[in-house]
């Protein structure tokens, strides 16, 4: 009887692999992992998901992700993406990339990737620095935020402004569904899964391009502790990037 | 659509085509079907064409926003165990280094098709073998080769890419067909080989993990110690390649005083100046590499024993000369003689130069 009553409260993703990660305390990937690896499970999906893994700290995400994933020269995930999808349409793939590699390096990839309308998702994680390479300025660092290239403070006279990818996306005919989330609060985590369930949603039901970008952190080079880097993206980083449904195509109501 | 199209689909053997036309038929009948482009002279048909065939195999043709992401299309593609290429020409095909070296680094298969145009930068759009250090040497960073093969006629660049999706699979590696714009846009007759019935299974490929452990693909190593044990099994590899893939034609070499080594278009041209030698009683043969990598050095070694003189011709300012002088262990004049702007030299132009030296 106690075989029958017994009830699994919470249990790790089939989709994470047992290793641990290389990432900082604080840092979003791993929630933005999990959230993935959560979502893949419950869509019974881990058997036909191709991911690809960007350049940055999150290159080893094939060794965190227990289902095929594949490397990706910086900025070319969409590219690599949809040689994947166009060779096997029925597997789900999806590419997970940051800030420099999708809004910098790799504008062209995306850009044209939402404009073919290929059926795949994307995972944007955006923590306004490039992390791997020590803190320097990203493409999406804020006016005033101090980086390793930007030390006395981002500046639009001399280092140009940040890009808001999911307004510039949005405008693009071929993508069928923007949002961007965050991650400083459960209410938010929750929200942030939501949005990345549907975006596999969309492309199990053959709609389209998604993109979903996240906001996230990186104390580390942010340099500050794991909860006042929490703080900061919806302080300040929410204010420039503002979170809600950019376009939804997918959906009639919209 | 061309007339050698549609006798193609007859199964008529003998056709006409482009030297686009029969690369691109050439693939498709060896069993590829991904193919990702952009446009660029001299190699503009080989895209259109492929535009049009792919569809009717059920593979997939992508005209790309770069030749960037073409090969990093064709990295997913070849990612996925699908027999897949590209075309472009020189400055394109500078732009697909970055690509060239994960496909080498990831252990992954490709066919490259380069119509080699006049450089650097935009150079010219005429015929040139300008490229042929950046075929034969790796071409971007780190430390790898390609396969390099060089067609002198159409039939050679059907039957090449034919045979480059075969290298490709077996060793892991890309594939490059070094032709140039000559060959690109010349019309021949060509006779087809009949189309692959199966392509071979590749249990390293991504799929989705049904019944297996999941697959990865990669090319970084930081662990200490993994990436020097990842180059040295390529480097063994490499050794295979030269072992087993070696290609080369002699023409005439039973008895020689002057010994032409020449590659494609240009040997194609010296061929004919062989017989403007002859004709005036000097011993002239001809030594063709068809794989400028692996070069065919120990065959070459061989034949020049019996040479009193080299002469090296290529359309450019002198690159595959260095591979011959490394080849050639006796002590013999190695003289050059190049066109390495948008000229293609005639056979009286070359039998001069057997003449001079």
């Amino acid at each position: 009887m106690t075989q029958k009553t017994k009830k699994y409260i919470y249990k790790r993703p089939e989709s994470l692999t047992n290793d641990i990660t290389i990432y900082c305390p604080g840092c979003g990937h791993g929630i933005i992992h999990k959230i993935i690896a959560e979502i893949i499970d419950e869509l019974g999906i881990r058997e036909k998901t191709i991911g690809i893994a960007p350049v940055g700290c999150a290159v080893l995400a094939y060794n965190y992700f227990n289902f095929d994933v594949t490397e990706a020269a910086h900025g070319r995930p969409p590219a690599v993406a949809t040689g994947i999808k166009r060779c096997l349409p029925d597997r789900i793939v999806f590419t997970y990339q940051g800030d420099g590699d999708l809004a910098a390096i790799g504008t062209a990839e995306i850009i044209h990737a939402a404009a073919r309308g290929e059926n795949i998702t994307v995972i944007f994680v955006n923590n306004g620095v490039y992390g791997m390479t020590k803190g320097q300025m990203a493409p999406t660092t804020l006016l005033g935020q101090q980086t390793t290239t930007t030390t006395k403070g981002r500046t639009a006279l001399q280092h140009g402004y940040p890009i808001r990818v999911c307004e510039l996306l949005a405008t693009i005919e071929g993508a069928t569904y923007i949002e961007r989330t965050k991650i400083d609060s459960i209410p938010d985590i929750i929200k942030t899964k939501r949005a990345i369930k549907k975006g596999f949603l969309y492309q199990i039901e053959n709609k389209g391009f998604s993109l979903i970008e996240v906001l996230s952190t990186c104390p580390t080079n942010w340099r500050k502790t794991p909860s006042k880097a929490m703080e900061w993206v919806g302080a300040e980083m929410a204010n420039f990037f503002p979170t809600g449904v950019y376009k939804d195509k997918g959906n009639p109501n919209k | 659509m061309g007339a050698g199209r549609r006798m193609a689909h007859k199964r008529v053997e003998r056709v006409i085509l482009t030297g686009c036309e029969a690369a691109a038929e050439g693939a498709i009948r060896a069993g590829c079907r991904f193919y990702a482009g952009y446009p660029i002279t001299p190699q503009n048909r080989f895209p259109e064409y492929m535009s049009e065939r792919m569809p009717e195999e059920n593979g997939v043709f992508i005209q790309a926003e770069s030749e960037v992401s073409a090969i990093n299309m064709v990295f997913g593609a070849s990612v996925t165990g699908k027999r897949a290429m590209t075309s472009s020409s020189s400055p394109g095909i500078s732009l697909k280094q970055e690509g060239i070296s994960y496909l080498a680094g990831c252990e992954l298969p490709a066919v490259i098709i380069n119509m080699n145009r006049g450089g650097p930068g935009l150079g010219s759009v005429t015929p040139s073998q300008s490229d042929y250090f950046q075929s034969t040497r790796g071409g971007g960073h780190g430390d790898y080769r390609t396969i390099a093969l060089a067609p002198w006629n159409v039939q050679e660049i059907y039957d090449l890419t034919y045979l480059a999706f075969t290298l490709a699979d077996r060793y892991r590696n890309p594939v490059i067909v070094l032709a140039d714009g000559m060959i690109a846009q010349m019309m021949e007759p060509v006779k087809l080989l009949p189309p692959v019935k199966t392509t071979p299974t590749k249990k390293w490929a991504l799929t989705g993990c049904k019944r297996r452990r999941p697959n990865s693909i990669k090319s970084l190593f930081l662990t200490h110690g993994v990436l020097e044990t990842h180059n040295l099994k390529i480097a063994d590899k490499y050794r295979q390649i030269i072992e087993n893939e070696t290609l080369y034609q002699t023409y005439m070499c039973d008895d020689i005083d002057v010994l032409l080594v020449s590659f494609g278009t240009c040997a194609r041209i010296c061929f004919e100046a062989l017989a403007l030698a002859r004709a005036k009683g000097i011993k002239a043969g001809l030594f063709r590499p068809i794989t400028l990598w692996p070069f065919p050095s120990e065959h070459l070694q061989r034949v020049a024993e019996k040479a009193k003189k080299i002469l090296v011709v290529e359309m450019n300012c002198g690159q595959m000369i260095e591979d011959v002088k490394l080849a050639v262990k006796k002590d013999i004049r190695i003289c050059f003689y190049g066109r390495p702007g948008d000229g293609v030299p005639t056979p009286e132009e070359i039998f001069r130069e057997i003449k001079k030296i």
